[in-house]
């Protein structure tokens, strides 16, 4: 009895070693949830990816409040979870303070910023400001009136510069354009208030714009709908959103954040740390979405400039101003 | 500013405007029987998502707007029993609703629709659409594209809405129902000694409450939008417990708080226009902000005096 019993116990301790060498990857998603049609599940989107593909597992949480972000990751590296990926900027703290007690452990984290990275931190960022030069142009195309809109969720330098890069690609097309700017407010309701969302857009509208930018979350769905009501054209943002609104949404700013995560999970324990990675064009990190539902609105010419403009982009000949630069935006005061 | 923006300011004020005054009408009923509730964000936010969801589903706005009702009343229902039947604190049921219906409504959501706490978008007859009054576009200077722009061409929720003030007024200060609701907010033991049953008064007034949060949630998420979207009530029961306060509990006044907070977030989105005005740049914030400012310069009796019913927050224990 008792020797069984010992058995029993010595295959669970090698059982419990075998499960911690074999370390699984983990995501920890931000408080916009796993299913936001937006960032974060773009973030699924690629990790599902990497699990049909590879039959691999990860461990996963959404988090609800502030106050779990330090406790989730301490949890999962305390469990041998290896890397651990995290999104959203506000998790670039946490990640800071935590990565330090695990040397072992890699850390991602997407969208952040931190001074000085540490060596087991991997910093992944996306050029938000030449995706939106792109859509910028096609916006400037598609108006008639010379006016078009930027719409941003919470007031923050993220948005600022999505909408900074906008507004230089409009110029770039019509030098006397119109572009009005509005920010959802500075709380973290911005994300979700539709509502308010889709009233800012028909003020817009009232004001002449006929291409709306939507950069906000939750809230770019009452600005898309208010478009396709009021009978104008939108731009979506993150995930491809042509199919909300066929006809009224003339494209979507993609940033491929499910590549980002798709390519950490590959690289798993090979991941290394202390540096920043930014994908722009070159890498297909940020782009503009083309699919069955805007084939018609985006004219062949519009394409060949954009395409073009792209190129000259990655080549740098076109050099777009990022907002972080100076913290203020040469053709757009906020 | 030219009679174009202005009726686009005012169009978008009276748009702005409807939900904070069902749901301060709601509010208002409730807390004149004496019954606080601050979950009038949660009771919204629970509407918006059954009638968004049961619009959704069977494609007709009207079930919608029913089942929307019918959650907030459930939430009303609970309030009721706590507070009333079991004389527990009004506050902590408040807001143990709002908490209940924000995390309710995200999982129940998720559970359906499997598209992050969000219904489908509502097409067809799934949404309140705007009404054209007869004789709008009619041709007279000034009179023609008010009545065009600003009065026509709302969706009928809001003219319900406007219609409730009259209507509320009417109940509560020229019927014996009204009377004895407002007498059982200010003392409820005289009542209950004219042998009138303040219990069922009280839940007769939660249940008022209900209703018009219900139509205040299924506005939100049937007529101005087209779906539900977690959270987005988004602070407006907030809101029209700030008009309530600053209304100090008068059907009329309501409506010309709800108008002038309204106003207040429409200016918010033409920043051009207060520019215009003001001739130079107000902080968008601040506009956002004065609401709240303007409740608690009220509060602070500096602009007359705000008084609560008297019985407001208070169980009644019989024989006491």
């Amino acid at each position: 009895m008792k020797l069984t019993h010992f058995f029993a116990s010595a295959t669970a301790v090698v059982a419990l070693t075998a499960g911690a060498a074999v370390a699984e990857p983990a995501i920890i998603y931000d408080l916009g949830g796993k299913f936001d049609k937006s960032f974060n599940e773009a973030a699924y989107t690629g990790a599902q990816r990497w699990a049909n593909e590879t039959g691999g597992k990860y461990l996963e949480i959404e988090l609800s409040s502030e106050a779990q972000r330090e406790q989730a990751l301490r949890r999962f590296a305390e469990r041998g979870a290896n890397p651990i990926i995290t999104t959203g900027f506000a998790m670039a703290d946490p990640v800071n303070e935590v990565s330090a007690d695990y040397p072992d452990t890699t850390f991602v984290n997407i969208d952040g910023w931190i001074p000085e990275i540490p060596s087991n931190v991997a910093m992944i960022a996306f050029e938000e400001h030449t995706g939106s030069y792109l859509v910028g142009m096609m916006a400037a195309m598609k108006s008639e009136s010379g006016t078009v809109g930027f719409i941003g969720g919470m007031d923050v330098p993220l948005i600022r510069h999505f909408g900074c890069g906008y507004a230089q690609g409009v110029k770039a097309v019509n030098p006397d354009a119109t572009i009005i700017a509005n920010m959802t407010g500075t709380t973290p309701t911005a994300w979700n208030d539709p509502v308010k969302g889709g009233e800012l857009a028909k003020a817009q509208i009232a004001q002449g714009a006929d291409v709306v930018y939507a950069a906000a979350g939750g809230t770019g769905v009452g600005v898309l709908q208010a478009a396709a009501d009021e009978g104008v054209y939108s731009i979506g943002v993150d995930k491809n959103q042509n199919h909300l609104h066929p006809g009224s949404v003339l494209t979507s700013m993609l940033k491929r954040v499910d590549v980002a995560v798709y390519d950490s999970l590959k690289a798993g324990d090979a991941l290394t740390g202390g540096s920043m990675q930014v994908l722009g064009l070159a890498e297909d990190g940020v782009g503009y979405a083309m699919d069955e539902n805007n084939a018609s609105l985006v004219s062949d010419e519009m394409k060949a400039a954009v395409e073009a403009a792209k190129a000259k982009i990655i080549s740098g000949e076109i050099e777009v101003t990022a907002y972080y630069t100076n913290d203020s935006c040469p053709v757009l005061d906020f | 500013m030219d009679l174009e923006t202005l009726l686009q300011v005012l169009d978008s004020t009276i748009r702005l405007a409807t939900p904070l005054l069902l749901a301060c009408l709601a509010g208002l009923f409730s807390e004149r029987a004496g019954i606080f509730d601050i979950g009038l964000e949660g009771k919204m936010l629970a509407a918006a998502f059954f009638s968004g969801a049961v619009a959704y589903t069977t494609g007709t706005v009207w079930l919608g707007l029913l089942a929307g009702i019918a959650a907030s009343l459930t939430l009303s229902g609970i309030h009721g029993l706590a507070s009333i039947t079991f004389r527990g604190n009004q506050l902590i049921s408040g807001v143990a609703i709002n908490f209940l219906a924000s995390g309710m409504t995200v999982v129940i959501a998720e559970d359906w629709f499997r598209q992050g706490g969000r219904t489908p978008s509502l097409v067809g007859d799934a949404r309140f659409k705007p009404i054209e009054l007869p004789l709008s576009g009619i041709d007279i200077p000034l009179i023609g594209p008010i009545y065009t722009d600003l009065i026509s061409g709302h969706t009928i929720l809001v003219y319900l809405a406007l219609l409730l003030v009259p209507a509320s007024w009417w109940l509560l200060y020229r019927t014996r129902f009204g009377l004895r609701l407002r007498a059982v907010g200010e003392n409820p033991a005289a009542v209950d000694t004219a042998g009138i049953n303040v219990t069922g008064l009280r839940f007769a007034a939660v249940g008022i409450c209900g209703v018009l949060c219900g139509i205040a949630g299924a506005y939100l998420a049937t007529a101005l939008q087209a779906g539900f979207v977690k959270e987005m009530s988004a602070g407006r029961g907030f809101i029209a417990l700030a008009a309530l306060i600053f209304a100090k509990w008068r059907p009329w006044h309501a409506l010309v708080a709800c108008l002038l907070f309204g106003l207040l977030q429409a200016l918010s989105l033409r920043p051009d226009v207060v520019t215009a005005m003001t001739s130079f740049d107000v902080p968008v914030q601040l506009l956002d902000a004065l609401p709240y400012i303007l409740t608690v310069v009220i509060l602070a009796g500096f602009v007359g005096k705000a008084i609560p019913p008297r019985a407001g927050g208070e169980p009644y224990v019989k024989e006491q």
